[in-house]
């Protein structure tokens, strides 16, 4: 089953390797990684992505919690919790082609970040599903490069 | 003695650092990075620097001393190869949870990423071999990281810490600050034991009529043998014990049942296997230790105390997990046993049965040699109370068997790394901080020759290590498994026309050495060699080619399906 982990780590150089290494070394899948600064400087949050059976999971949490540079380990799949990602992608454009792309661009809440005479690149945010469906509705058109930027997540404010 | 407010070079931090840790001893060998901090060295005297003649040499040196004595073992080298040479010492230290603190020179803060001559990404390196690393870049940052290195190295589950010190940090100046305490806000280790579990644990231990403790490493690094012997007489619970937790409960008690485990005794694993509560305390369930995670104590309710919640359900899972000391865990459970005891004759009888039907035994021959007999002179003559080290193969699994350790922080071994070379340093290190009992090597004559140089080291400061090479001419553990598993092709483990002269060796190196080739002449040169103290003195046993260590469980079989004996190699019982 997937898990959106969420980590707060110490902002130092060798953190996101530390981790990212502890995941190949004991072989858990790492499906995404994303590392940002938090309203603290010192402190970054990371937002994983993985998959395992419970007692990987358990495994996965524990192992994280272990390392010195950790500051708490969220398992955020079973809380209310907001997850998103950012897409990236620049497509083919003509004159057959702009109209229909253009309707899905507003169908996605996309926006044009760049347009030329033969290419577009639009910005997509949502959560990972969405920018899967997104790329797929795409993908006939002719995608000529993507970037996504993995999930990141936070835990829903209480009300 | 510096005082805090004093303006220090990087190098005088670093040594004033030591000193307030109490740091007694260092394993070190200079080079370029380290040329400050050597001349530093030069003129201190409270701290001895130990020079050995590999960098691995000095990291097995300062495990030794560390599994010895319980104090962190350190260790200096310079950058480069200095720092990779010590990448298999850091890794045992690592598996076998061993607290060390190894110190690494580094190319200046300039050059650092530029392909340096002498630059290694040792902190890159080892980041999976240690429990943390730090690579200083300011020198006012050098002595809290010092201090967070100790700490962190001796506090919770025990491990390797490695400083990575550029050059000119260790040049540049500041005022030297102490800080009196560390706070690392990421490590937070669970000491106590939650007294819920506690309780639920000494109910169901009060309870149970076919208890068993099952005791690892973890046992001795909390120094928690003395609740450990408490509860297993009082409660008359037999003790099995890992390779690391040999000691932890006196080999010689009536209670104790060995090793557990691939070549542990008969007995212990049927009574793994039959207990109907296991007790797990600073073991790990290492495969080593279950074989066959699916049959491995399958009519037991499984109660799993560790320092490291990692541990917990990682290779078997366990009915009640307890996370804390070892130490803490066993005195809590003390205070919830009841007044009233359950009768545990039958499960002991039981026990005494099993022993009877294959107890651990060898035949001795007046004209030959068998290290089981070495081994069991070398246990009667010192009354089970050496420090004993070993190196990796046969002699190793024969010693945990035959030598009834009777104290813990006696038997110092590769266990989960499994690191031939280790044992000589290993002894030579534990000699520094053990000065009241002796301490012995056993000791293949593979093994001795990856890291021989060490014996230079033992025999310049004088060391009484008392070495007993046993010698088969073969890498007998290899040899054993070609013999059972591989259709007795002796592939590259026959060292007989290879290996040197092993008394001219030691003679070399300026070392007392004997040798030994029949029983007699045997339990005579291990009484001299225990009498003489004045340097390391160095046996060698010329012992059978082709002995096999057994009982044996077969990698990945179930612990009750043992190999008994080579001529009934499929004998189960
Ligand atoms: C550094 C290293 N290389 C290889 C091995 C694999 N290995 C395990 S036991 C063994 C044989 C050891 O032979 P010897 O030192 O003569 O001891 P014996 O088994 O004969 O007692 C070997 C090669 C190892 N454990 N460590």
């Amino acid at each position: 089953m997937k898990h959106i982990i969420s980590v707060l780590v110490e902002n130092k150089f060798g953190t996101l390797n530390r981790v990212a290494s502890m995941f190949s070394a004991r072989g858990f899948n790492l499906a995404s990684i994303s590392i940002g600064e938090t309203e603290d400087p010192e402190i970054s949050r990371m937002t994983i992505v993985t998959r395992g059976d419970d007692q990987i999971i358990s495994q996965v949490l524990k192992q994280l919690n272990r390392l010195i540079d950790t500051i708490k380990v969220t398992d955020l799949t079973k809380q209310p919790h907001v997850e998103r990602e950012l897409l990236l992608m620049t497509m083919k454009l003509s004159r057959t082609t702009q109209h229909e792309i253009f309707e899905l661009i507003n169908v996605f809440k996309g926006k044009v970040v760049d347009i030329k005479q033969k290419s577009i690149t639009i910005e997509v945010i949502g959560s990972p599903d969405k920018i899967n469906t997104t790329i797929d509705i795409f993908r006939p058109y002719g995608i000529r490069e993507l970037a996504r930027s993995g999930a990141v997540a936070i835990h829903r404010g209480e009300s | 003695m510096h005082a805090p407010g004093e303006k220090l070079n990087g190098s005088e931090i670093f040594f004033e650092c030591l000193r307030r840790e109490n740091v007694a001893y260092i394993f070190g060998y200079p080079g370029g990075a380290l040329l400050k901090v050597y001349e530093t060295l030069y003129d201190i005297k409270d701290i001895k620097h130990i020079l050995v003649r590999h960098e691995q040499g000095a990291t097995h040196m300062a495990e030794g001393y560390a599994r010895a004595t319980g104090k962190p073992g350190v260790v200096l080298v310079t950058s480069g190869p200095g720092a990779t040479n010590t990448v298999t010492g850091i890794t045992n230290a690592y598996m076998d949870s061993s607290p060390m603190v190894i110190f690494t020179g580094q190319v200046p803060s300039s050059l650092i990423g530029n392909d340096a001559f002498q630059e290694a990404d040792i902190v890159g390196i080892t980041r999976p071999i240690t429990k943390h690393n730090f690579l200083v870049k300011d020198v006012r940052e050098l002595a809290l990281t010092i201090r967070k290195a100790f700490y962190l190295a001796t506090n919770g589950r025990p491990g390797p810490v490695l400083v990575d010190m550029p050059k000119d940090v260790l040049n540049a100046v500041c005022t030297f600050e102490w800080p009196e305490t560390v706070e690392i806000r990421g490590f937070k280790p669970t000491v106590k034991c939650h007294q819920n579990q506690v309780e639920k644990a000494a109910h169901l231990i009060a309870r149970s009529k076919k208890p068993l403790l099952y005791i690892g490493g973890g046992v001795i690094s909390s120094d928690a043998s003395e609740e450990l012997k408490r509860l297993a007489i009082e409660q008359n619970i037999p003790v099995t014990m890992t390779l690391q937790g040999l000691g932890a409960f006196p080999g010689d008690h009536p209670l104790s049942m060995g090793m557990l485990g691939m070549h542990g005794t008969f007995w212990a694993n049927q009574a793994v296997n039959n207990c109907d509560l296991l007790i797990a305390v600073g073991a790990r369930f290492d495969d080593r230790v279950t074989g066959k995670t699916d049959t491995f104590a399958t009519q037991a309710y499984k109660i799993h105390n560790d320092i490291d919640p990692t541990n917990v359900d990682k290779n078997v899972k366990v009915d009640l997990p307890v996370v804390g000391d070892a130490k803490h865990f066993l005195a809590a459970i003390l205070k919830e046993m009841p007044e009233e005891k359950t009768d545990r004759s039958e499960w002991l009888a039981d026990i005494r049965a099993w022993q009877k039907q294959c107890p651990l035994t060898y035949t001795n021959e007046s004209d030959s040699l068998k290290t089981e007999y070495v081994i069991d002179e070398v246990c009667r003559q010192t009354g089970g109370d050496a420090v004993v080290t070993t190196d990796v193969g046969q002699h190793q699994m024969w010693t945990s068997q035959y030598y009834r350790f009777r104290k813990p922080r006696s038997i110092i071994t590769s266990g989960g790394l499994g690191t031939m070379g280790y044992g000589l340093p290993a002894a030579i290190g534990a000699a520094f901080g053990v000065t009241d009992r002796p301490v012995v090597l056993f000791c293949g004559d593979g093994g001795f020759m990856m890291n021989v140089q060490e014996l230079v080291t033992a025999v310049y400061y004088k060391i009484p290590v008392k070495i007993f090479l046993l010698n088969n001419s073969f890498l007998g553990m290899v040899r054993q498994w070609q013999e059972l598993f591989h259709q007795e092709k002796y592939s590259f483990t026959d060292l007989g026309d290879s290996n040197p002269d092993f008394v001219k060796v030691a003679e070399a190196f300026g070392c007392r050495a004997m040798r030994a080739e029949n029983p007699d002449e045997a339990k005579k040169a291990i009484s001299e060699a225990l009498a003489w103290n004045e340097g390391p003195v160095f046996v060698e046993f010329k012992v059978i080619k082709k002995d096999m260590v057994f009982p044996m469980v077969p990698a990945g079989a179930s612990i009750s399906d043992m190999l008994l004996d080579r001529l009934n190699p499929k004998t189960m019982v």
